[in-house]
């Protein structure tokens, strides 16, 4: 007998790739949001029997994907130029037709700002759950999303 | 000027977007497979006896289970057991299925699959190699195998054994049956053992 009790990875799928989905539709859009979700469980089921323990197994899958994302994001700004390689996204990418354009900025904001948004926005998280999830203080939490909040400001029209 | 654009925030995440998750579970399932990350496959199987499900691993059939007896539990019991990778991955179980097919429709007698053992240990799976030796047609008592698997005078153990046997049909417990001639018990239920039993042309019970 193993001595970590690990659920039977299915069960990760049906009950977290929803709310992941959701997470990654505001990280990376529509066309990608798919592609990370199906990385972000290929990466999970290939670290899967590996893992210490089996809690919080969805702020792991959360983990992952915010990862995922982030490739993502830099490996489509690395399309138009070489230049940007890890250089936060400074412009927003091309637009998406299937995508409101507020999250076009939303996307182009600094990662933990990026992250800390789409945790309040999309998911309607309060900033105590934001800061556990990303590993930070819920004072941080709230931070990173005011920041991100002051320069959508300057971005967003209104 | 806050309070907007924090509503265009939250206006702009809804609807939720749609995912449809069947087709994403079965990519997942396809490409662990391809990748050697599909430790633990399962599919259903319609059979005269009910939807069955069928477990498979790399080294050969591991559960054959009846519906009822709790999936869920036995897909933590396979995660414990063998490996938490676990994926519906209906094609993975296409030989088992075809055999079955031709054994309810009389014309497999024999099949042959390899066993996977791993969830049966110690005297238990010493009375299922002994059962999995019957042949079509043919019956066994609880005394015959517990000294076919070395202690005659287990006979209770061997009757527990074969009521947790994980792969009925296939190591066919379904023919075992009390000395006197009485059918005894079957995890599935009597019916479906005097089913099986018919369906071998054994008159019993």
């Amino acid at each position: 007998m193993v001595s970590v009790h690990l659920p039977p990875f299915e069960r990760l799928i049906d009950a977290h790739a929803r709310e992941l989905h959701r997470f990654l539709m505001g990280l990376v859009g529509p066309t990608e949001a798919e592609d990370c979700l199906q990385e972000t469980y290929m990466s999970a089921l290939r670290a899967y029997p590996r893992l210490r323990h089996g809690e919080n197994l969805r702020a792991w899958l959360y983990t992952i994907a915010q990862r995922k994302a982030t490739d993502a994001v830099r490996r489509r700004m690395r399309r138009p130029t070489r230049d940007l390689d890890g250089v936060e996204p400074a412009a927003p990418p091309a637009a998406e037709p299937a995508d409101d354009g507020i999250w076009m900025n939303v996307r182009a904001l600094p990662a933990k700002q990026r992250v800390a948004i789409v945790h309040r926005f999309v998911l309607d998280l309060a900033y105590a759950e934001i800061g556990a999830r990303m590993g930070t203080s819920e004072e941080a939490a709230r931070q990173n999303v005011s920041a991100g909040l002051r320069r959508l400001r300057r971005e967003v029209t209104p | 000027m806050t309070d907007d654009l924090e509503r265009r925030l939250a206006d702009a995440a809804r609807p939720a977007p749609t995912l449809d998750l069947e087709r994403l579970r079965a990519t997942v399932s396809r490409r662990a497979d391809a990748d050697g990350l599909l430790d633990v496959a399962h599919g259903s199987y319609d059979s005269p006896l009910g939807p069955l499900t069928v477990f498979v691993t790399a080294r050969g059939l591991v559960r054959l289970s009846y519906p009822g007896e709790g999936l869920d539990r036995q897909l933590d019991e396979l995660a414990a057991v063998i490996s938490p990778r676990v994926l519906a991955a209906p094609e993975r179980t296409d030989e088992v299925r075809r055999q079955l097919d031709a054994y309810f429709g009389g014309t497999r007698h024999d099949f042959d699959v390899p066993i996977d053992w791993r969830l049966v240990r110690g005297f238990a799976g010493d009375v299922l190699r002994a059962t999995a030796r019957i042949p079509f047609g043919a019956v066994s008592s609880y005394r015959e195998i517990a000294t076919e698997a070395g202690s005659p005078n287990a006979y209770r153990a061997a009757g527990n054994a074969l009521s947790s046997n994980p792969i009925p049909i296939v190591v066919p417990c379904h023919r075992v049956l009390h000395a006197g001639g009485g059918l005894g018990g079957y995890t599935g239920g009597l019916d479906r053992k005097r089913f099986l039993l018919r369906l071998e042309g054994i008159a019993a019970g």
